[in-house]
């Protein structure tokens, strides 16, 4: 069907050579057992300082997503794959800006709210 | 014909060196791939904005309780047992398509529907645990962020669900063909995607809870 333009650019999970690749998504799963394990274990631990853990839990979950994306789902940064990196980094951008966006301006506005009391007396 | 005609002629040069103009449509499979893969960023964003509602009301408890309260870790690792084996199935099951192997198609298809399956009884059973303890979704913002988010996750599972068994039917009434070999790597696809929000869900909601 495609022998001849394959060099050309792919689709995430489309590749022949390596969509057909059962060891890649053994070593994949296997890697997403171990940091799944060390999330769990880490949110329970006391071994780690308390205010660190929200950081670690934070690493542990992007290092599984790129695991993910980069067994299962096939994204690499290779020179025939280049729409769908630039489309994955175009998504990540809109994701940040929403969250910590939306993150920022609430707490903004939390932190400037007239406090509850007088807010209720004005309104009298 | 000029000699420069002849030396840019594609045939005549590797590959990588047909310039982008000359080398005609991309093949069918790579089109609907990265259409797909665009479909896939799009329903991520549904999830960040969700996720952005959550991590604002999370705190917003209203004097109900709160998630560590309500949270059962056990079965929440038990849930992400289930998704992330299911992922790995679907992907032997997109991998046997590829190969024409219908036996092991069925097999590992059956396998991830029985894992999705039961991922969604899990969360099924917890909801109405929650909802029998009056912490329903119209108990405080927080929990109807937190029922708006891991409820649409589940929901898209569900919808997976629905179509791995029409793909499954597909495979037994329409055989191998192309068409039926991209739709399901785009199931595989969409199925490893959800995997990859369920990250973000135990992360974020489960075990980051306090």
């Amino acid at each position: 069907m495609d022998s001849h333009g394959d060099a050309r650019a792919q689709a995430p999970g489309a590749e022949p050579g390596a969509h057909g690749n059962l060891a890649k998504y053994l070593t994949g799963f296997g890697f997403a057992v171990v940091l799944t394990l060390a999330s769990f274990w880490a949110a329970g631990t006391h071994l780690v300082w308390a205010p660190g853990v929200p950081v670690l839990l934070a690493a542990l979950a992007i290092a599984q997503m790129g695991v993910h994306l980069v067994y299962f789902l096939n994204v690499s940064s290779a020179p025939d794959q280049t729409n769908n990196f630039l489309a994955l980094a175009f998504g990540i951008f809109v994701v940040g800006l929403v969250v910590f966006g939306s993150m920022i301006i609430m707490a903004n506005l939390n932190a400037n709210m007239m406090p509850m009391e007088q807010l209720m007396q004005m309104q009298r | 014909m000029s000699a420069l005609d002849v030396t840019d002629a594609p045939e005549l040069l590797r590959d990588d060196e047909v310039p982008l103009s000359r080398r005609g449509p991309a093949a069918t499979r790579d089109v609907v791939a990265f259409g797909f893969w665009l479909f896939l960023l799009s329903d991520i964003v549904i999830f960040a904005t969700l996720f952005a509602g959550y991590a604002v009301l999370s705190g917003q408890t209203a004097g109900g309780p709160t998630g560590v309260q309500l949270f059962d870790r056990g079965r929440v690792l038990l849930e992400t047992a289930c998704l992330l084996t299911s992922s790995l199935t679907c992907g032997l099951c997109a991998l046997s398509c590829v190969r024409r192997n219908t036996a092991a198609t069925y097999l590992w298809g059956a396998v991830t529907f029985l894992l999705g399956a039961s991922f969604i009884a899990l969360e099924f059973s917890e909801f109405a645990r929650l909802i029998a303890q009056g912490a329903g979704p119209t108990r405080s913002a927080f929990l109807s962020a937190f029922f708006s988010l891991v409820g649409t996750h589940g929901l898209h599972v569900t919808l997976g669900l629905g179509w791995l068994m029409v793909m499954m039917a597909q495979v037994t009434t329409l055989g191998f063909r192309p068409m039926i070999i991209r739709r399901l790597l785009c199931f595989s696809l969409f199925w490893h995607t959800l995997d990859i929000v369920w990250i973000g869900v135990f992360t974020i909601v489960y075990l980051g809870a306090r």
